[in-house]
């Protein structure tokens, strides 16, 4: 199965070859790079947003792709269809540009945080985890300074019921605790679908563990679970 | 000519120069510069662009050797790594920015040596910060520390390219002038090698970033002197960094240097325009004529003297043939930069400013760039090394070995640093095999079997108290270090950073440490690359450490080999390969002896370089045939600390701790030893390794093949750290303590207050 996938460079992106890695020479997929000044993504069965500083992270993460061109061609994708992975700055982007709700706040220890975190696989049914169980806890890292997920109450009720959250930031034993939680994230939310299931956005970097020798291959699956999706 | 002003009685003075310094571009230039000139000779001829007390002394560096591509000379040093790649790398200070601006300073040291990689033509790929601050619990101090470490994060991840390592240490004597080394490393084919050569007369002069502003003008003259009671006041020294542009810049030089249409590359830093054209046209032979209008400026009504000497961040100057301007445009165009062509290469040999036309400055590019004076300071042997020598630490009572292992090991210097690099994005272009924790990094090549292993190496206490030891330490430290994973040490770019070189005692410690470093360099192959001289890191009279710092690349050949430094399987045999400590001597200038007594005295002993080469071999040669299941070397902290740290587990989970393992070992005291010495000693040449008991006759073979010393000293076990010491028939337990309960000790022993 042939997966054709494109991952997005905004002025500032800075972890889109280690994306686009991860899906050329580990998965074995066909990808392309699609210049922030594009706005026809339909040739892609799945468009990736990847992390970084797109614009400097000038006025808010987010803040400003969001008004770039590829977004316009991203958001009526998305309104086909079209999946469309958000990772950290590409998660902030997809709040930003209101593809997923709710905000992101500066982590609450104000800091930038770089290391690995376990998280729980809340939801398996989308097409982005098809290869997790639910309830699974993986290991992945994160590294950003606004991880801090917001929604306001209603809202994350609904989030919550409809199986919105696909991860959460956990100790060892799957426990939502709040040693656990790096940034202070509401309900310690890592990831989150829309409700269609084809856009996800989540802070951590399953690119960067998709791999044996960079010290797990969790996240290698959410790709993974693309190309099973297609199949 | 326009003269800006009339030079009032003395100008020069106050840009820096000495009278003679003065008299002698006079007779040179054969009249009086003016006020725009004077700026342009006071900034290359600092301290910091010129190396006039420094230039002779490192004379004495090797720096040639079969896999060196580019020496010293050029923006950074270029290694042969095998298949047709190449590494970039360099190191260089900014101490003097972080002392008043701890924030910017960092960020725009970050900012610096990136360009200067970028200018080889490499990609750069990996960042590594070596840092020295007062107490942690001194407020100035804690000011300082965080804002460094804040400055860095907010560069180096926008950037893109991982910190993956460093190291922080705290002594009093950084606490007005901390010490901030960046180091930066890039990699490349052989083809794609530049220069920063203006080549070509007719060739175009083009300036591409951001614009030039009035920030920083005169911030190398300010790097070259003593800082003050009114230091605060140079702030406006200190230039802002704007990562994003640095990121844009990266990404839009590499693309025009693919295109064939640049011949020649430099970055703008310190002294800006002036020194990257002075530099890239005397390294050709050749002159310039800019001119100040073309220049992209920040400000209305800039003069020339302030376009000349701004230190604007995020530019680069390039040499383009004539008809290639336009792919310039396009590419910057790209990634919404600034390009403009600014004058052009010419055969006088003159650097010539102009202003609407009109000749606002000519001065010899060579004169400029390369005819500072080099001075022959005096030196004398320091007083007080008479009374650090005379110490006998024969005479110290012996302490609870317990209590002193914890002090040791929540000691600021040996504690865990992870509040510093969790705040670093070391995993960002997904290569970092071993990152920051690890003693060193360790960094895959996409696309080959190969990995590379940096560490950043230096202790200023050894080379407070023996600085010709302490020269030798720094390289034969981050040789070990590199090698306990299994790479071959190659060579080393250094940060030499001192008080003011007119203190005899003081010029001293940088003779005799840049001695120690240049002996050891040759013994072990591995020759200097590149580097920078910081001096003045003096206040009201005192001086830091002598803190010679090395950055040491080495090259692992299959990275499936690679051996980190944690323990791995209980019932692996624990020994030390080299020297085993005990003599009382190994307690000079020891962690344990400030920690636990309040005494930094001593003479150090000099590694033995014959021991530390076959060291070396040792460990390389073991971990190519899968001898080890783990590897570190011996340092700070002596072997308790080795021992500890391999039973800590690998850090980077943030969010829990890893599983701890332990180790149970019987040490056998010697005649005329002391068990803190073995504990705790340093200045010894030594590995500590653990492996399967199957394995033994192998690694014992090898050791002896090398004549080296192996001495196995138990075995690894899960939980607790347990020593006995054995005098003839007598056996007790000196040390037996939960690792758990070590390494919460370690994990949180340093906080920012």
């Amino acid at each position: 199965m042939t997966v054709r996938f494109g991952v997005v460079v905004f002025p500032g992106s800075n972890c889109d070859s280690d994306v686009y890695h991860v899906i050329r020479d580990v998965l074995g997929q066909p990808v392309d790079y699609v210049w922030h000044e594009e706005t026809d993504v339909s040739r892609y069965q799945c468009v990736v947003l990847p992390g970084g500083f797109s614009y400097g992270d000038y006025l808010r993460a987010g803040a400003l792709a969001r008004f770039s061109p590829v977004m316009r061609g991203i958001e009526e994708y998305a309104h086909e269809g079209g999946l469309v992975l958000g990772i950290c700055n590409g998660f902030q982007i997809l709040l930003e540009s209101g593809l997923l709700p709710g905000a992101m706040l500066p982590n609450d220890c104000l800091e930038f945080r770089c290391g690995w975190v376990n998280l729980r696989v809340d939801n398996a049914d989308t097409p982005f985890t098809l290869e997790y169980r639910r309830g699974e806890v993986v290991r992945m890292p994160i590294a950003h300074h606004e991880g801090n997920y917001v929604l306001e109450k209603e809202s994350l009720e609904v989030l919550k019921n409809r199986g919105g959250i696909t991860f959460t930031y956990v100790n060892e034993s799957g426990q939502p605790s709040k040693a656990a939680n790096p940034n202070g994230a509401l309900l310690n939310i890592a990831g989150i679908v829309n409700e269609r299931g084809n856009v996800l956005g989540m802070m951590p970097h399953p690119e960067r563990c998709s791999e044996r020798i960079l010290g797990g291959e969790d996240g290698l699956r959410v790709f993974r679970s693309i190309v099973r999706y297609y199949s | 000519m326009k003269s800006e002003s009339t030079v009032a009685s003395c100008p020069w003075r106050e840009m820096g120069l000495k009278d003679h310094e003065y008299r002698m571009i006079v007779e040179k230039l054969g009249r009086e510069p003016n006020y725009t000139e004077l700026g342009m000779f006071a900034v290359l001829w600092s301290e910091h662009c010129a190396y006039k007390h420094s230039r002779a002394v490192l004379r004495g560096l090797p720096t040639e050797g079969s896999r060196v591509l580019v020496g010293p000379g050029e923006n950074a040093g270029v290694l042969d790594i095998g298949d047709g790649l190449a590494v970039a790398f360099k190191m260089e200070s900014h101490n003097h920015p972080c002392a008043v601006e701890p924030f910017q300073g960092a960020a725009t040291g970050v900012g610096g040596i990136v360009r200067d990689i970028l200018a080889m033509g490499a990609r750069p790929i990996a960042l590594f910060d070596p840092l020295r601050f007062g107490p942690p619990d001194d407020p100035r101090s804690a000011f300082l520390f965080q804002g460094v470490v804040s400055g860095i994060s907010f560069y180096g991840n926008c950037l893109g390219i991982p910190t993956v390592g460093g190291e922080v240490e705290f002594s009093r004597c950084y606490r007005s002038n901390p010490l901030c080394n960046v180091m930066c490393l890039g990699i490349m084919r052989h083809d794609e090698i530049f220069r920063g050569r203006a080549s070509g007369p007719g060739n175009l002069v083009m300036i591409v970033g951001h614009s030039t502003g009035r920030d920083g003008i005169h911030g190398c003259t300010f790097a070259s002197e003593e800082l003050a009671r009114d230091s605060e006041s140079k702030r406006p020294n200190v230039q802002v960094g704007d990562p994003f542009m640095e990121k844009l810049l990266i990404e839009a030089c590499l693309e025009m240097m693919r295109t064939g249409a640049v011949i020649g590359i430099q970055d703008m830093g310190a002294a800006g325009i002036t020194s990257s054209c002075a530099e890239t046209a005397a390294r050709a032979g050749t002159g310039m004529e800019i001119e100040i209008r073309r220049i992209p400026t920040r400000e209305e009504g800039m003069t020339p003297y302030e376009v000349m000497l701004s230190e604007s961040q995020e530019r680069m100057l390039l040499i383009v043939a004539p008809d290639k301007a336009p792919v310039v445009e396009e590419i910057a165009r790209k990634w919404g930069l600034c390009a403009a062509v600014i004058g052009k290469v010419t055969d006088t040999g003159d650097l010539v400013v102009k202003e609407n036309g009109v000749e606002v400055a000519r001065i010899p590019a060579k004169l400029l760039a390369e005819g500072a004076p080099v001075y022959q300071p005096a030196s004398s042997k320091p007083r007080y090394l008479r009374e650090t020598s005379s110490f006998e630490p024969d005479s110290l009572p012996m302490p609870s070995l317990s209590e002193a292992a914890f002090k040791v090991i929540g000691a600021p210097n040996i504690a865990s640093k992870a509040l510093v690099w969790r705040q670093y994005d070391y995993m960002v272009r997904t290569d970092t095999v071993a990152g920051p924790g690890s003693g060193a990094a360790v960094l895959r090549v996409k696309g080959t079997r190969k990995g590379i292993v940096v560490s950043t190496d230096g202790n200023g206490r050894i080379t407070y108290l023996n600085p010709r030891a302490g020269g030798m330490w720094a390289v034969v430290e981050s040789a070990l270090n590199v090698a306990v994973t299994g790479a071959r040490p190659l060579g080393i770019t250094n940060c030499l950073n001192f008080g003011n070189p007119e203190d005899p005692e003081v010029f001293w410690q940088f003779k005799e440490a840049v001695a120690g470093m240049g002996e050891a360099c040759r013994r072990l192959g591995t020759p200097v690359t590149g580097g920078n001289v910081s001096f003045y890191n003096e206040t009201e009279g005192e001086a830091i450490y002598p803190t010679p710092v090395v950055g040491m690349v080495g090259l692992l050949e299959d990275i499936e080999k690679r051996v980190s430094p944690w323990f791995k399987t209980e019932g692996d045999m624990v020994a030390v390969i080299g020297e085993m400590p005990g003599d009382p001597s190994h307690l000079a200038g020891s962690e344990y002896l400030e920690r636990c007594f309040g005494l930094i005295a001593g003479k150090p002993p000099e590694p033995d370089l014959g021991l530390a080469r076959n060291l070396i071999e040792a460990l390389v040669r073991g971990a190519e045939n899968g001898l080890y299941s783990s590897a570190t070397d011996v340092s700070q902290g002596g072997i308790f600390t080795a021992l500890a740290e391999s039973s800590f587990g690998s850090p980077g989970h943030l969010t829990s701790s890893p599983d701890v393992s332990g180790t149970e070992i019987e040490i056998s005291l010697g005649k005329n030893q002391r068990l803190d010495a073995v504990l705790f000693g340093e200045g010894v040449v030594a590995a500590v390794v653990s492996f399967p008991e199957s394995n033994l006759r192998e690694v014992a073979a090898l050791a002896r093949s090398l004549d080296l010393s192996l001495t196995v000293l138990g075995r690894v076990k899960r939980g607790r750290i347990t020593v006995r010491a054995r005098e003839g028939s007598r056996v007790r337990t000196v040390v037996d303590l939960e690792t758990r309960a070590l390494r919460d000790t370690w994990s949180r022993a340093l906080v920012l207050s």
